[in-house]
């Protein structure tokens, strides 16, 4: 069973999201996400500055086997990217949760946060995807 | 692997054991109105002897000329051996492998092709081919787009081949792509660089700089690839790969270089043809290499440390993508890699180079031998690779016609293309031309000039 952090919320499309000190978010993949996805070769980030809408593609993960888009879980601006990853996207799978996070943003609508979903409402989409 | 056809005993072999009795029932889900049946307007087949008759009559219509016309696609001496290979049923017959890997035979060559391409061009990646040199531009300006993300706009210069730029308006236009003409010199024939100068910085993606250009004639690449760098814009190349044997090659144009070249890879070792299949060429720094479309292989090693070949960056492509993808192509123009790598080979840079120098040299006495005739000038003093532009005291279409009785085709009649040139024909001399046959050319015009001048015969002699 794929680990999944009851502190972070997620949405659908395997992104998680971690609501840090300053208010800002910081959103990655799900350990069942790079699972699926297999060893990452590149990842794409969005330009630091950049608004997105909530549901918007602004990142791509690409694989040995494909290239994920990923989106805004919430309307927000990109407020810094994982540099680290240019050069080793592999820490996407390593450290999914942790080092391997991808963009930072700061939200529009704190409360649009609510209707994403917890942990056990993730639980709930992995089951159904095996 | 060769393609064997069933005979009729194992087809109904096959059948026996899947308990079928004839193959007509394994279709049998489709709805009766659906199968087209008996194809109505297509004509009985008809014998090999005949159909060879037909195709003989139909190839001696095209009749045979001496050639002087350039304008994007060059007539080269291929050497014999590139099509006898070529056409080695390994080669000729063999489609886009599916599962590549298999195919490391293949797959070497065209890892052997993108390295010469790179090589020539000197940058760092070369896809496997993409259609032709016209739909590689267009491919060039959408990738160009993509790297510059908020940006959208992409300067042409008018010296860009006219065939080129409707092919790239027509490809682009419902991208939501704004292509910029910028004007040529009348003079000079080449870009008019102050107008790229007084582009803002930052509004634009990227910049076509042809060289040759469409006129034959050299344009000052440096100053133009370095004005369009200072505005943030990437410079594409678009370039006849012969001419790069001589002249300095795009990744070493200005300060930094060209970002993305293209061309049409025709003039190594592929017939004209009359009209395809040619191929387009694509190269372009490491930074954008996922950008640009096409088929990209790659060298590595094998889970046992064997050397080998692979398709790669492959999620690019339209197949995993689909309508994210770089692009909707697929495949590549393989049979003609296969020419043009065997061509590479067979030539080596310094054959290519030498090649490359005959052609100017031809090109050089045509020009002489023509602008001594009355009535026929030099259109620019500018330096040019293999082609130029004369102007004529007479309207051109007239000449080429009369030219063609003779059977020399002069050159292409730039009148419609560029009005602002008058009666102006570009022309061209490569290494296949004799100088019997470039006196040949001369003498005809001359005679075909100097009678046109004079009165008909019927004119009536008036007093005074």
């Amino acid at each position: 069973m794929s680990e999944i952090p009851s502190e972070l919320r997620y949405t659908k499309s395997h992104e998680w999201i971690r609501t840090m000190d300053d208010g800002n978010l910081e959103v990655g993949i799900t350990q069942h996400a790079q699972e699926m996805l297999g060893d990452m070769v590149f990842v794409e980030l969005p330009e630091v500055g950049s608004t997105l809408g909530g549901g918007e593609d602004c990142a791509v993960v690409e694989s040995v086997k494909a290239a994920s888009d990923i989106y805004a879980p919430i309307a927000g601006e990109i407020v810094e990217v994982n540099d680290l990853l240019r050069d080793a996207p592999e820490t996407v799978n390593n450290d999914p949760y942790g080092d391997g996070w991808l963009f930072r943003m700061r939200p529009v609508d704190e409360g649009e946060l609510d209707e994403l979903l917890d942990a056990e409402g993730y639980t709930g989409v992995v089951a159904a995807d095996s | 692997m060769p393609f064997i056809p069933h005979t009729e005993e194992e087809i109904r072999q096959m059948l026996d054991a899947i308990r079928v009795s004839d193959i007509d029932e394994l279709f049998s889900e489709i709805p009766g109105g659906l199968h087209s049946g008996k194809l109505t307007s297509v004509p009985s087949g008809i014998s090999e002897m005949d159909v060879g008759r037909i195709m003989l009559a139909r190839s001696r219509q095209d009749g045979h000329y001496i050639n002087f016309i350039g304008g994007g696609v060059y007539e080269h001496h291929i050497p014999a051996a590139v099509w006898e290979l070529t056409t080695r049923g390994e080669f000729y017959t063999a489609y886009t492998p599916y599962q590549a890997e298999a195919s490391q035979g293949t797959l070497q060559l065209l890892y052997e092709y993108q390295t010469m391409m790179s090589s020539l061009m000197a940058l760092d990646v070369s896809n496997a081919s993409l259609y032709e040199g016209a739909s590689a531009l267009a491919e060039a300006v959408l990738a160009a787009a993509r790297a510059r993300k908020k940006l959208n706009k992409v300067v042409i210069p008018r010296t860009v081949n006219p065939r080129y730029r409707k092919v790239v308006e027509s490809i682009v236009r419902n991208q939501r792509i704004e292509l910029v003409e910028i004007p040529f010199s009348v003079t000079e024939g080449t870009i008019d660089i102050d107008v790229l100068r007084a582009f803002d910085k930052g509004s634009v993606a990227a910049v076509v700089v042809p060289q040759p250009n469409y006129f034959g004639l050299l344009e000052d690449v440096d100053t133009l690839t370095d004005v369009a760098h200072e505005l943030d814009a990437l410079v594409i190349g678009l370039v006849n790969p012969t001419a790069m044997a001589l002249l300095r090659p795009p990744g070493r144009w200005g300060a930094d270089g060209a970002d993305i070249v293209v061309g049409e890879g025709q003039p190594l070792g592929i017939p004209l043809s009359s009209g395809g299949p040619y191929m387009g060429f694509m190269c372009c720094r490491n930074k954008y290499v996922r950008q640009i479309p096409g088929r990209i292989v790659g060298r590595t090693r094998d889970d046992k440390g064997n050397e080998g070949f692979t398709l790669t960056l492959q999620a690019r492509e339209q197949h995993i993508r689909r309508s994210k993808a770089t692009s909707n192509i697929c495949t590549n123009q393989g049979l003609m890699v296969v020419a043009a790598t065997i061509y590479m080979s067979l030539l080596g840079p310094e054959g290519l180079r030498r090649v490359a120098a005959r052609c100017h040299h031809n090109t050089n006495i045509l020009l002489a031998k023509l602008t001594a005739i009355d009535g026929v000038y030099r259109c620019f003093e500018t330096p040019f690779f293999h082609e130029s532009v004369v102007r004529l005291d007479q309207p051109v279409a007239d000449v080429l016609r009369a030219i063609e009785a003779q059977g020399i085709n002069g050159g292409i009649d730039l009148s419609e293309d560029y009005p602002e040139l008058g009666n102006a024909l570009l022309t061209c001399a490569t290494e296949t031309r004799t100088v019997d046959e470039i006196e040949n050319y001369a003498t005809h015009l001359d005679r075909i000039m100097s009678r046109r001048s004079l009165d008909p015969p019927c004119a009536e002699k008036v007093a005074g």
